[in-house]
């Protein structure tokens, strides 16, 4: 008996769900940024799954989630720098205290 | 495998780009430079940036008859890709001229600011020539990646590094959309190819959601309505060559990445996208100029313009024939033109106080033309161009993106867009008013002198809006051969 | 097919088993007798000076962010050295590609002088 496809497809559905939840929900920025990578590797098990089901023979699945990876982590660099210039002048990072801009 | 067969050629201007921006990065850390010298060695930089643009575009045009694929088909170079390099290209440059003087004004990053420009247009360029999933999504993620960064140069201003944090967190929520729509597509077929995905998809559930998923993605990015929150306050808080830059260059990579991307949709029933296009069209539109109508910042008013400029360019896709690409991509060049021309007057009118907003408000331009006739007749061109009247540039835009969605039957669609540009008008005419009819007051403000480097960019800009309104026929006529040429 | 699993369980609950009994024994059988000096996080270790929640120096986070990139570009040495040897000269010449950009990076990263502490 092995896990069927549909599992794996359920978690990551169920992770993705997760992560745009805390995006929506959290108004903390660091918390909308983990709540980003939640869903960029939840997107990841997705992937994987699919290659290890579908393309077990053809490695392109695994350089997709590799360079996924990446890309988190490129993101999350960059993110990270960007509040804690932020911190810096406005000593907060609450996404409800950003409001020079609107109209 | 070996190297020669990957046919490097058609990747040149490309390589000419990432070399450039990683020569330009390199010189921040080279040789030591005294304080005054520093802008000097920017106006170098610029110059750098703008020969690797030029060579860009010459090999671009040089190979304009070729068109090619390659990397084992991760990328396609043709009619398409290569119009859309000389949009972006030429956004570029423009975007260079403005920041020529600009930039010195808040930072002493140029090497900085230069090489990241350069990657985001790389990214750009390599998006519209991608057709394969990893290509697609690691090159959207250069180019914007790049951009949050740019988008937040002017740290020390409260206004730009807001800008950045809500551009960077709404754009990372796009890229998990567009990753998992990807990640759908991959598990349908077995393949990240565009050709493979339209031989195999299975036009099932997995099929729908991911082609879903990947549209609302690129909504993100080409800010259209309702995934537009972002654009705003991204356009308002960042440098203005930033802004010019970026309104343009990535509204024009996104929507023929997205082109690319429907085109393999085949096996799906292509009038499912065209109508789900064709509402959203029709939604940026409309919210993005009833929105700009209560502007009171040129810069905030000019960000909702561009939102509604996105709506009618993506009735090119919706009519999706012949016609409604060659529209879609003269209107380009006019937008590229009409665009940074009116985004580099604002920067001209903008106040110099930099603890605030710093932001160029309506009343900055109160009575221009008696004060700056030149600058304000420019920003009136740029502004009646946008609006769609003869014999400018956006006019014939607009006819010919009309024409194509009536010939393609969407008549209604055209309809709604006409009604549009009325609307717009109101708001367009509005500054004209201000420059022309009232008189200067106290808060009229204008950056003196105007920079040489401002002044050839908003001259080019006019001659671009000019030209191609008086030469409309024959360059659409152009534009029509190289995309028929193109596999349809 | 689950049989084959069995032996991983047995490992599983003799790991969880040997952990509870070294924990429960000693309380059941050792005298207690606490000072302050056995009360302390890590008993004969450092004598603590401060709490352990107290913000960073932002030096700290400038390595962990290089380290982040840095380390991450690592993981395109895998694939790689997977194929490197049906790709021969080409996968050599590409990696070597790949490490020039990444070394522009560092070496504008080491003059720029982020891995300096002040």
């Amino acid at each position: 008996m092995t896990i069927p496809l549909t599992w794996y497809l359920i978690l990551s559905a169920a992770l993705f769900a997760i992560g745009l939840f805390g995006v929506l929900a959290r108004r903390n920025a660091i918390a909308i940024l983990i709540g980003v990578e939640l869903m960029l590797n939840a997107v990841n098990v997705n992937i994987l799954a699919f290659w290890r089901y579908i393309r077990p023979d053809d490695p392109s699945g695994q350089v997709f989630a590799i360079i996924v990876l990446t890309v988190a982590a490129a993101e999350a660099a960059v993110g990270l720098a960007l509040f804690i210039s932020i911190y810096r002048t406005r000593r907060s990072i609450n996404v409800d205290h950003l409001d020079a801009l609107k109209g | 495998m070996n190297l020669s067969s990957l046919n490097w050629n058609s990747l040149l201007p490309e390589l000419v780009i990432v070399a450039t921006s990683l020569i330009v990065l390199i010189t921040a850390v080279v040789g030591k430079v005294s304080r005054v010298d520093r802008i000097a060695r920017g106006h170098a930089l610029a110059v750098v940036t703008l020969i690797g643009l030029l060579i860009a575009a010459g090999l671009t045009i040089m190979q304009l008859s070729q068109p090619a694929s390659d990397f084992m088909g991760m990328v396609q170079s043709d009619a398409l890709s290569h119009y859309l390099n000389l949009v972006i290209l030429l956004a570029a440059a423009l975007a260079v001229l403005l920041a020529w003087d600009y930039l010195g004004r808040f930072t002493y990053s140029f090497s900085e600011f230069y090489s990241l420009l350069l990657l985001a247009v790389a990214g750009m360029m390599f998006l519209g020539k991608s057709t394969e999933l990893i290509t697609l999504f690691v090159s959207l993620e250069i180019l914007s990646i790049s951009l949050y960064i740019l988008t937040g140069f002017n740290r020390h201003q409260l206004a730009s590094a807001e800008a950045s944090l809500k551009y960077f967190l709404l754009g990372a929520f796009a890229s998990g959309f567009i990753v998992y729509g990807a990640a759908l597509l991959y598990g349908d077929t077995g393949s990240t190819w565009f050709s493979d995905i339209a031989a195999n998809a299975s036009g099932g559930f997995l099929t729908l959601a991911g082609f879903a998923l990947l549209l609302v993605g690129f909504a993100f990015k080409i800010a259209a309505v309702p995934f537009h929150m972002w654009t705003p306050d991204a356009y308002q808080g960042a440098p203005t060559p930033v802004t010019a830059f970026m309104s343009v260059g990535t509204k024009a990579a996104a929507l023929v990445a997205l082109f690319r991307v429907l085109q393999s949709a085949v096996s799906a029933p292509y009038e499912t996208w065209a109508w789900a296009l064709a509402i959203l069209s029709l939604l940026t539109m409309t919210v993005g100029n009833v929105a700009a109508l209560r502007q009171t910042s040129i810069k905030r008013l000019l960000a909702y313009s561009s939102i509604a400029q996105a709506g009618y360019m993506l009735i090119g896709l919706v009519a999706g024939t012949v016609l409604g690409l060659q529209a879609m991509l003269f209107y380009l060049f006019a937008y590229a033109f009409m665009n940074i021309g009116a985004f580099a007057c604002a920067s001209l009118l903008e106040s110099d106080d930099w603890s605030e907003l710093q932001d160029a408000s309506m009343a900055n331009a109160r009575g221009l033309f008696s004060r700056q006739p030149l600058l304000a007749t420019a920003l009136a061109i740029f502004m009646f161009s946008l609006a769609g009247i003869p014999p400018l540039a956006g006019f014939f835009g607009k006819l010919y993106l009309f024409d194509a969605a009536i010939d393609a039957g969407w008549l209604w669609l055209a309809l709604v867009a006409v009604i549009n540009s009325v609307i717009s008008a109101y708001y367009y005419m509005r500054v004209v008013v201000v420059m022309f009819m009232e008189a200067p007051d106290e808060s009229t403000r204008v950056r003196l002198p105007i920079p040489d480097s401002a002044i050839l960019a908003i001259v080019i800009a006019v001659l671009g809006a000019l030209l191609l309104g008086i030469l409309a026929g024959p360059s659409f006529a152009s534009l029509g051969q190289a995309v028929v040429a193109w596999r349809f | 097919m689950v049989l084959d699993y069995l032996p991983l369980l047995i490992l599983f609950i003799i790991a969880a088993g040997f952990a509870a009994i070294a924990i429960i024994l000693p309380t059941v059988l050792g005298p207690r007798n606490p000072n302050k000096m056995k009360q302390e996080p890590i008993e004969s270790g450092m004598i603590p000076f401060m709490q352990a929640w107290r913000r960073f120096p932002v030096q700290y986070y400038m390595v962990a962010m290089l380290f982040i990139i840095f380390d991450i570009e690592v993981i395109f040495f895998y694939p790689w050295a997977v194929v490197l040897g049906k790709l021969k000269l080409f996968g050599l010449i590409e990696m070597a590609i790949f490490l020039g950009i990444l070394l522009i990076g560092y070496f504008y990263v080491w003059r720029k002088g982020a891995f300096e502490w002040q």
